[in-house]
């Protein structure tokens, strides 16, 4: 069960200010809505718990421990685009994270162990629906279709966080209903903490167990370079359907029942 | 009546229009050549499709009067000898490099700015030094090649690295590849087609360093024997030389387009 703390976290390009102030702590296996405007720095807050990108000040802590300063097996991520290998079947697409994990020097396996993890990535493969596409290119591929490829090959790796960066921005409404779908029961069944930007609100709400904005507070021109972008709304989500099995309902979350609205300028 | 721009054709005008340009230049040879020959039969500037003809019989199935060689035979094999030497030894440094060097940081830090001001180094300038340093035999003739081509080889594919999308180097590392694996799962696979390309572009300049080393110091080659022949203004030996040159340089394009196509089908599938 994992839990992500996040102490006072400031990231700053130069004199710009980017994000400041940001503190929050997760509940076990949640779903976490990241919103806002554009260039709000939800995804530069993204790419930090990547480890892509180092906050400025303050440190993000994954059960205690702080996080590497670079990318790791522990996080998977899907982006937007260029999520999956151009050149690698769907199958070798998800194959490819247990490869590089049994074979240091080649990151190719052979023979049984070949098998094994072909046997792996297949059910990965039918559990996201593409067991009939394991042959194809990605450029073969449906928009949709690429983007649960990206999610199997994320999760073949069993990751503690799965990060997605608007995973479903590109997608047609209906192929985005099916792939939450996919992305919700895989969440259920692996007990990961997810963090999701998006643009789309009720995407927003419909996923995540809690919906966090990022916004500026100060918005005159002659301050938005000294004053970053800060939390403003952090909303836990109230499901109508049943929460999960073994998912545990936080102190920290019940607490914040009620909004904390805060008000810009 | 539709815009120019709009208007395609169809595909018996395209191909008779492909050929048009070909004819009208042979037409104009034709013309030119009676024309002289007309006004002095023993011109040499312009020989006649029989005198060509006859030169081609010569070169091609007469073994040389004093080596007994069948000269076209033995300049082709020798030419093409150097270029592929030339050219393997600089596509294989030029692969290496060029991938580290747009893949790691600290290679790039440290070989970029050297390798922007070694291409810059017009390849054919040196080539005085390279003679000096290694004589007249076969390796300055290799080396100009291989000088000439590598930076623009170790720059092209250092610039296709860094164009692939940060996204998939980041993933790469979320599937726990380090460093090496990131090499030779992502980067190499999806770079050797680039590395074609950037060698079909390079074979021009490598046929230009190699006529270019041919003519200076040789005793043999593609581009030795055409020199040797304008001291005897032999345009019935040179013409046909130069044709075989462009065909010879053609196919290698064609060859190469072709392992391209089969080795990587990755790269068409789905952009049909």
């Amino acid at each position: 069960m994992t839990r992500v703390t996040v102490e006072n976290v400031w990231k700053t390009y130069g004199k710009q200010t980017v994000l400041e102030r940001i503190n929050f702590e997760t509940a076990p296996q949640s779903f976490i809505s990241l919103v806002g405007p554009s260039g709000c720095g939800k995804s530069t807050f993204l790419r930090m718990l990547l480890g892509d990108e180092k906050p400025s000040q303050g440190r993000i802590l994954v059960d205690g421990v702080p996080l590497q300063a670079e990318p790791s097996p522990d996080r998977g991520v899907v982006f937007q685009k260029y999520s999956v290998f151009p050149h690698l079947t769907a199958l070798q697409n998800v194959m490819l994270g247990i490869e590089l994990g049994q074979s240091p020097v080649l990151g190719r396996l052979f023979g049984r162990k070949r098998r094994e993890a072909r046997n792996l990535s297949r059910e990965m493969l039918k559990s996201v629906g593409l067991e009939a596409a394991e042959n194809k290119y990605p450029a073969e591929l449906s928009g949709g279709m690429q983007q649960r490829l990206a999610i199997a090959q994320a999760l073949v790796k069993r990751p503690k966080l799965l990060l997605l960066d608007e995973p479903f921005g590109a997608l047609d409404p209906g192929i985005r209903a099916e792939v939450h779908e996919i992305l919700l029961t895989l969440w259920r069944e692996t007990g990961m903490t997810i963090f999701m930007v998006t643009h789309d609100l009720s995407e927003a709400f419909k996923l995540g167990t809690r919906v966090i904005a990022f916004d500026r507070r100060k918005t005159r021109p002659e301050e938005l370079e000294a004053y970053g972008a800060t939390i403003t709304f952090d909303l836990p989500v109230m499901r109508k359907i049943a929460p999960p099995p073994g998912a545990v309902t936080s102190p920290a979350e019940t607490e914040e029942a009620m909004p904390k609205v805060a008000v810009a300028g | 009546m539709r815009r120019l721009i709009n208007q395609r054709p169809e595909i018996l005008s395209r191909l008779l229009l492909a050929a048009l340009p070909f004819f009208l230049a042979f037409l104009a040879y034709a013309l030119a050549s009676q024309a002289r020959l007309a006004i002095n039969p023993t011109d040499k500037l312009l020989p006649a499709w029989s005198t060509i003809l006859d030169a081609i019989n010569r070169m091609t199935f007469v073994p040389d009067l004093r080596s007994g060689d069948y000269l076209l035979l033995l300049d082709t094999m020798v030419s093409l000898q150097r270029l592929a030497i030339g050219v393997g030894l600089a596509m294989l440094a030029g692969f290496i490099i060029g991938v580290l060097q747009g893949l790691i940081p600290y290679v790039r830090a440290t070989l970029a700015n050297f390798t922007n001001v070694v291409s810059m180094i017009p390849a054919l300038a040196i080539l005085p030094i390279l003679f000096i340093t290694f004589g007249l035999g076969e390796t300055a003739k290799v080396v100009l090649i291989f000088v000439g081509i590598v930076p623009f080889i170790i720059r092209d594919l250092a610039q296709r690295v860094e164009e692939i999308p940060h996204e998939q180097i980041i993933k790469a590392q979320t599937l726990g590849a380090s460093t090496w694996q990131i090499i030779i799962r992502i980067v190499v696979p999806q770079m050797l087609p680039r590395l074609i390309d950037s060698v079909r572009l390079s074979l021009g300049p490598a046929w230009l360093y190699l006529i270019a080393a041919e003519a200076i110091a040789a005793e043999s080659g593609l581009g030795y024997r055409i020199f040797l022949m304008r001291r005897y203004l032999s345009m019935d030996v040179i013409l046909p030389y130069v044709a075989w040159i462009t065909f010879l340089a053609f196919f290698l394009d064609f060859l190469l387009r072709g392992l391209r196509r089969v080795s990587f089908g990755w790269m068409y599938r789905g952009h049909m």
